[in-house]
Formats: structure tokens, C-alpha cells, sequence
């Protein structure tokens, strides 16, 4: 323990100061009441450029994100990097449709993404399984966040549940007091922390290891001596995995409603534009980090155990002096709590708008909303430290998996929905059961030859389970939506035809491209 | 409810199509999966790659200055 004990001081000082941050954001461009969900959920409705992109950037690019990716890499090579086009996809693809889901929400007053479908599809039926859909997605990625700090805890040689709990509670308080504002405030600080770190990564540890080339040579001669399909580069088999993974992972980023909270959290449809330019600065970092596996390969780094997820921390551990270790690892303890704080908040709102305001208390006022989602908030920490205490680390990220393939089936009736009214609600509701039915089938079926697992065990499903005959994988969710989309094709050309009743739509072409200081139509929104 | 300046708001614009560059390009695998040409030690693989991430934030910018609100 004693070996740690300067990296623990700096860590547990760090994290304390953040978690005083945390506390005091309550304060921060206080409002006069903050007693209703634009305020505890979405930070009044007011961040700037700098705000969000911090917030957003924060938000997506996750503490596990910045420990799975390099491990991924480590193990096996060129696949890993899935997470660079993916990131630079999402941005462009999002571009436009964020906008009009900005401005749809800022007319209505809509919080969350099946606040939208609600009016939208007026089928309240639909708006459920949207809304159980993005809960359920994002519980295990909260709980993923917990092993990114226990991958981190693992590292300084902190052993047992207790630490993890704690961080967790500390976390649970703030975001209980001061909502959207705390995971706002605390990015500014994560964000640095963490660039930083990779910065001072990239150019000491390759100058240490004798440059990029050496890198490079080490992880090729590791993977040219496994007999597994892996390497520095795709081949005939992976690349359309490698494809409709980043593709697909894009897709789903935004459907995501802790994405869709950091977005809506931003004052006008500028705002979103310059973060869609600016973001990808992010991408930038994301793709530095994952290097950081060729450069683990080429130190001679191992994980401790079978825990693949502790390379970038025992890296770190080699190659920085104990107090620059200590940095590092807060940057990634602290960017496990900014998305987890947001997520919990967006699940949160779900459950509350959703489910309580449509079921429960119809006549829910806005304090009565705040109070809900700010207990809900808790529930769902609650639960994501269940899953850690009682789930091996390996079945969250299973669940993380089912959650990206599960929350693409919400595109049709989210995405598309902001452009046409075309489907019929029962179409996109029979399309979202033949998604999602497709998806787990696909999942179930997929093993993995080197673990021994039968089921579960990856999102790469095998063409040739399908009959073709070859050995080409592609991405699970694709499939999926794909399945989605015919089906909601064909049910809604049958509804209408057999003239089933359609919901009405409570949103009007202009309300679409509405900005800053347009008028709203508060209350209006749930009434069909 | 009707907007003040109504009918002539509008998010389309020609600008709009030169987001399809960065979503295609980084897609492209068979364009980049090579070792050769090395840049700085990097594999094409990965400098082609972040060298999209540069082509993105070139076509986002371009596409918010030229649509951005006029005020």
C-alpha cells in the first residue's frame, strides 16, 4: 500500500476538491427556484459554447471509454479504433436533426426524447417504450462507469467495494442538490485534467519507449505471433464490422438521453452548431488514448489479474513519477463521475415525465417533477452499484452492448420522427418489438471460440449464420435496425390501409427551426 | 402558433451537403487499410484517420459560418 501512497494523496485531494465543486454548483448561475426539471435537469436551459462543449464532451467521452478503448486496442489491435470514425461520423450525421430536436424541445417544453414522440406520434404507448428503452440503456453504462474508477482504485492496490460506495455517495449528494449544474461545473476541471494527462502521455511515454515507430514494430510483432484474426491493420473479415460498428455506435450516440440532456441543456440552435465543429477535438484525444494500448504492448505492460481494463492505468504507473500518476488516475476517477451524474439526471427525467407524469400524477406540478427525478436520480445509483457489487464486471459490459444495440430501435420514431410524420404509431411501435427481438436473437447467438462463451459475448454477428457463404462479421445493431425499419414500413402501410387510428401530432413545420427567444407553448405540449 | 418572420425561416441550405464528406470518407476502409505510406512512424491506417477528424471539423465550421443566424 505504502508504494501508492503519494498517488492515493493526490488522487483522494483531487477528488475531493471536485466533489466540493460538485456541492457549491448548486449556486452557480443560480436561478431564482430551482425546483423544476429546466432547472435541475437541463441547468435552465442556459449554457453558452464553452458550457456545453465541456458538458457535452464530458458526457460522451466517458471515463470507460478512455480505459475500454486502449485495452480493446491492446488486445486486438486495428479493431479498437473503431472509436475514431465513429466519432467523426456522429457529428455531421447529428448535425441538422439535433437542431430541430432543439428546437421542437425548446417550443414545447420537452425534456425528453419520448417527451418528443409523445407529442409527436401522440401515443403515449410509444413514448413508454422509448422512455423504458433509454432507462434501461443506460443503467449498465452508469454501471461501467464504476469500473473505470475501480480499474483506477485496482491500479493504487485499494482493494474491496467500500471506496467504490463512497466515491458513489459523494456523487449521488451532489447530484441530488445541485442536478445538471454539478456534472457542468466538475467537466471544466475533468476535461482539463484529462488533456493534459494525454498530452504529457503522448510525447513522453513513445520519446521513452524510441518513437512511434518502435510502437508500432512491437504491436505488430505481438500480434503476428497469436494465432488470433488480430493486428495493426483490418482484415477481409473485420472491415465491415469495423464499419457498421463506427456507423452504427454514431447512430446511437445521440439517442442516447444523457446526449440528448447535454444538447437540450444549450441556450440556442448556435450554441449546438459550434459544438458540432468543435467537439471532434475530442475525437482527437479519444484516438491519442487508444494508442496508449500500442504503447502498453511496446513497455512490456500486463493487466493486473485477467482485468484487461488496468493496462492504461499500470502504464501510467510505469512510465509517470507516483505524484503524475496520481494526477492521471484522478482524470479518470473524476471522468467517471461527470456522465455518470448526467446519465442518472436524463434517466431519471425519463422515469419522471414518462412514466410518473403520464401514469402516476398526471397533474404533477414542476416542483413535484424536480422532487421525483432528484429521488429517481438516487434509485438509479443505487441500482448501478448493485450491479457492480452483485454482476461481474464482465456482465456490464455485456449490458452496455445490448444497450447500444437496444437504443438504436429508438431511431425511427426519435430521429426520423424529427423530419417525416409519415409512420403510423402502430408501425413504429411493431418495428421497435421486431428491432428489438432481432437484436437479442443476434446477440444470444454470438460466442466467442477464445473465452469459451457461448452467448453474449460480442456484437459481431457472423454472416454466415444467416446462410451467406462467408466469413465477414457485421455489427449486431445495424441488422437490428434494419429489421426495424421494414417492419415500421410495412405496418404502417397496413394500419393505414386497414385504417387503424393514428395519434394526432401536436407540433407544427415552423416550431422546427424555432430559436432563442421564439415563444413557447408551455402545457400545451401534453394535450392531444 | 406562427413564428414572427414565419415562411422565410428555413435550415436547408447548399452548404448542408458538404457534411456528407466526413461522414463517408472516415467509412471508407478499403481507402486507408495499408501500412504504407508511413507518416512520423504512424501506418496510414491511423494518420489517415485523424487526418479526418481535421476534414470534419473544416466541413462543420464551414457549414455554421454559413448558415449561422444573422443578426
Amino acid at each position: 500500500m505504502n508504494e501508492h501512497l503519494t498517488e492515493i494523496t493526490v488522487f483522494s485531494v483531487l477528488f475531493l476538491l471536485v466533489s466540493g465543486m460538485g456541492f457549491v454548483a448548486a449556486r452557480w448561475r443560480r436561478p431564482d427556484n430551482l425546483a423544476s426539471l429546466d432547472e435541475w435537469g437541463l441547468g435552465g436551459r442556459s449554457f453558452g459554447p464553452w458550457v456545453t462543449w465541456f458538458l457535452v464532451g464530458g458526457d460522451l467521452y466517458t471515463a470507460y471509454t478512455f480505459v475500454a478503448v486502449p485495452a480493446l486496442i491492446w488486445s486486438a489491435g486495428a479493431m479498437g479504433f473503431f472509436a475514431v470514425p465513429y466519432t467523426i461520423v456522429v457529428y455531421p450525421i447529428v448535425f441538422l436533426v439535433l437542431l430541430r430536436l432543439w428546437s421542437i424541445s425548446h417550443v414545447h417544453g420537452f425534456v425528453t426524447p419520448a417527451d418528443f414522440v409523445r407529442a409527436r406520434f401522440g401515443s403515449p404507448t410509444l413514448a413508454l417504450l422509448i422512455a423504458i428503452t433509454g432507462i434501461v440503456a443506460t443503467m449498465p453504462y452508469i454501471a461501467l462507469q464504476l469500473v473505470g474508477i475501480e480499474a483506477v482504485l485496482k491500479s493504487m492496490g485499494v482493494t474491496g467495494h467500500l471506496p467504490l460506495i463512497i466515491a458513489f455517495a459523494i456523487l449521488a449528494a451532489y447530484t441530488y442538490q445541485s442536478g445538471l449544474r454539478a456534472p457542468a461545473l466538475i467537466a471544466f476541471v475533468k476535461d482539463t485534467l484529462i488533456y493534459i494527462v494525454i498530452i504529457v502521455a503522448i510525447i513522453v511515454i513513445p520519446m521513452k519507449l524510441g518513437g512511434w515507430d518502435v510502437v508500432f514494430g512491437e504491436a505488430q510483432k505481438k500480434f503476428a505471433a497469436s494465432p488470433a484474426p488480430d493486428g495493426i491493420l483490418l482484415n477481409a473479415n473485420n472491415q465491415l464490422q469495423y464499419v457498421t460498428l463506427a456507423l452504427g455506435s454514431a447512430l446511437a450516440l445521440f439517442l442516447y438521453p444523457h446526449s440528448i440532456t447535454g444538447v437540450l441543456a444549450s441556450k440556442n440552435r448556435d450554441v449546438i452548431k459550434r459544438n458540432m465543429a468543435a467537439l471532434p477535438a475530442y475525437s482527437l484525444l479519444l484516438g491519442l488514448i487508444a494508442l496508449l494500448g500500442y504503447m502498453a504492448i511496446a513497455a512490456g505492460v500486463k493487466p493486473i489479474g485477467t482485468d484487461n481494463n488496468t493496462i492504461v492505468p499500470q502504464l501510467f504507473n510505469q512510465m509517470f513519477p507516483d505524484w503524475f500518476t496520481g494526477v492521471a488516475y484522478a482524470a479518470i476517477g473524476i471522468g467517471a463521475l461527470v456522465p455518470a451524474a448526467i446519465m442518472s439526471i436524463a434517466a431519471a427525467n425519463l422515469f419522471t415525465r414518462n412514466i410518473y407524469k403520464e401514469y402516476i400524477k398526471p397533474n404533477a406540478s414542476d416542483a413535484d417533477e424536480a422532487r421525483v427525478s432528484k429521488l429517481t436520480s438516487l434509485l438509479v445509483k443505487v441500482g448501478a452499484i448493485l450491479c457492480i457489487l452483485f454482476l461481474d464486471t464482465g456482465f456490464s459490459i455485456d449490458l452496455q452492448l445490448i444497450g447500444g444495440v437496444i437504443i438504436l430501435q429508438t431511431l425511427p420514431a426519435v430521429a426520423l420522427g424529427i423530419y417525416t410524420r409519415w409512420f403510423h404509431r402502430a408501425g413504429l411501435i411493431a418495428g421497435w418489438i421486431a428491432g428489438m427481438g432481432a437484436g437479442m436473437l443476434m446477440l444470444y447467438n454470438i460466442g466467442n471460440p477464445v473465452t469459451g462463451k457461448l452467448h453474449f459475448a460480442g456484437s459481431a454477428f457472423p454472416l454466415e449464420k444467416l446462410g451467406l457463404d462467408t466469413k465477414m462479421t457485421i455489427y449486431a445493431g445495424i441488422v437490428a435496425l434494419a429489421v426495424n425499419l421494414i417492419v415500421a414500413i410495412l405496418g404502417t402501410v397496413i394500419a393505414r390501409a386497414s385504417k387503424v387510428t393514428d395519434g394526432g401530432d401536436a407540433t407544427q413545420p415552423d416550431q422546427y427551426l424555432a430559436d432563442e427567444g421564439d415563444p413557447r407553448v408551455k402545457d400545451l405540449d401534453l394535450t392531444p | 402558433m406562427t413564428t414572427p418572420n414565419g415562411g422565410d425561416r428555413s435550415d436547408r441550405s447548399p452548404w448542408n451537403w458538404l457534411l456528407i464528406l466526413p461522414i463517408v470518407l472516415p467509412l471508407l476502409t478499403f481507402l486507408y487499410n495499408s501500412d504504407e505510406p508511413r507518416l512520423l512512424g504512424f501506418p496510414l491506417f491511423y494518420w489517415f484517420q485523424f487526418s479526418c477528424i481535421a476534414v470534419g471539423v473544416i466541413c462543420t465550421t464551414i457549414v455554421y459560418q454559413m448558415t449561422k443566424r444573422r443578426r
